[in-house]
């Protein structure tokens, strides 16, 4: 029994369709705990007042925003690597919701930065380089959509986003050349002393949590009908043959 | 390789276009600007270095689908891909010819087309030390862009909107030191990386288009 049994599209679906409610029912309960503990039940900042509370939509999307192209990235090693057809097609799943985490992150920034640095948009290494990761994921999104042919365009895409990954964290860094910016540092780290306030850093974990495992259903939701859709065409070219 | 590089270098200055079309590009996207932006000059003297690199940027993009597009159409890349040459000799000779081709008259008439703009005088020889460096990273992620986008009907459109993310780091390093060497700062950073990215994409990349133009042409 290994991780890779689960490559075989099948078993995938099998285990899948059993894990994905549990999925949406906790990344549910989690994102509602946490919007609602943070919405309503906890005190404003002193120097931010109510705008804080965008931190609950803000950081989580930031976080996935990332970690969605770091699974794609791992995927389409996967995929490379020991051709399997799941993880190339999780990693085409996964592209959509990224770029969604991607532009909540981007907005719910810009509805952030309004009234607090009194501008919805700088030229910020953070905000730039988050502009970028949104191009590349368009990128990525396009090629897919360009090619005819399945695993042509799984290939071609993985090796995009190798390529891709690579310059993209030279972007990241390069983007620092210009200045220190108005974002602030990380607020959240495992190592580090300070972090947020614990008033404001339990909620926020309630609601990171349900960003994962939303994040999570969705991709395995995008897998399981692309994994149909590619069935259903198969079928219909061997119905058409007949 | 010597060989293939004549060709290509022959087939470009005869077939006509993409020789002179990249440099007349470059030409009107830089008199467009002073139209769009105002004639001020002490705006345009500001802008000026991230302005020739943009240009030289797109003049570079425009001539990109030239690369394999010819050559896949008349069967010669099958050719090429069953030489006795590695694929990714071919493709390094590829880059070279669309950088001898269209990226070097750039960098020589970016100088010329800075007068328009009125580049501080300190401005022209880092301007010229920028592109010379960095335009190999444009070929180079060009031909790979080129190589995914191989065989497309509306590739065009798809190239660009492939190969500009990954121009960035080059145009940040590069319209970086330009502009140091205007104000005359220390340059030396911004060079170093913008050689890097230069030579590291001439050294990986080639293996990275080699792979995407087997999995095209399978």
């Amino acid at each position: 029994m290994s991780l890779w049994e689960y490559a075989n599209p099948v078993k995938f679906l099998r285990l899948s369709s059993k894990v994905l409610p549990w999925a949406w029912g906790l990344g549910v309960a989690c994102l509602f705990i946490g919007l609602v503990w943070g919405f309503f039940f906890t005190p404003d900042d002193y120097r931010m007042g109510s705008t804080v509370k965008i931190i609950y939509l803000h950081v989580p999307s930031a976080l996935m925003a990332i970690n969605a192209w770091f699974m794609m990235l791992v995927a389409s090693l996967i995929w490379l690597i020991r051709r399997h057809h799941v993880s190339a097609l999780a990693a085409k799943a996964a592209a959509p919701v990224g770029v969604a985490m991607t532009l909540i992150a981007l907005v719910t920034g810009a509805i952030w930065g309004q009234p607090m640095w009194g501008t919805w948009w700088v030229w910020d290494p953070r905000l730039t380089s988050f502009l970028i990761l949104f191009l590349f994921y368009l990128g990525y999104l396009a090629l897919w959509a360009g090619i005819g042919n399945p695993d042509t365009a799984a290939d071609l895409t993985s090796i995009l986003c190798i390529v891709g990954s690579v310059f993209a964290v030279l972007s990241r860094y390069a983007v620092n050349f210009w200045s220190q910016g108005l974002h602030q540092g990380a607020s959240l780290s495992l190592d580090k002393e300070e972090n947020v306030a614990d008033v404001f850093y339990q909620p926020l974990l309630f609601s990171i949590a349900g960003f994962v495992l939303l994040f999570f259903a969705l991709v395995l939701l995008g897998t399981r009908s692309e994994i149909q859709f590619r069935r259903a065409r198969a079928l219909s070219l061997r119905g058409n043959a007949q | 390789m010597n060989a293939l590089l004549v060709r290509d270098l022959k087939l470009a200055i005869r077939a006509g276009g993409g020789f002179g079309l990249a440099l007349a590009f470059f030409l009107i996207v830089i008199v467009l600007v002073p139209l769009g932006v105002g004639p001020e000059m002490d705006i345009l003297s500001k802008i000026a270095p991230g302005v020739l690199w943009l240009g030289a940027l797109l003049a570079c993009l425009l001539s990109l689908d030239r690369i394999f597009a010819l050559d896949y159409e008349d069967g010669t890349l099958d050719l090429l891909v069953t030489s006795p040459l590695p694929l990714e000799a071919v493709i390094i000779t590829k880059a070279l010819a669309h950088w001898i081709t269209t990226s070097l008259p750039l960098v020589v008439v970016a100088p010329l087309l800075a007068v328009l703009l009125g580049l501080p005088a300190n401005g022209y020889l880092w301007l010229a030390i920028s592109l010379l460096l960095g335009s190999p990273a444009l070929s180079l992620i060009g031909t790979f862009g080129a190589a995914l986008t191989l065989g497309l009907k509306r590739g065009g459109l798809l190239l660009s909107v492939l190969v500009l993310p990954l121009y960035i780091p080059t145009l940040i390093f590069g319209a970086e030191v330009a502009q140091r060497g205007i104000d005359g700062a220390a340059v030396q950073t911004p060079l170093l990386l913008l050689a890097g990215i230069s030579f590291g994409t001439a050294a990986v990349l080639p293996f990275a288009s080699s792979a995407v133009l087997r999995i095209n042409l399978r």
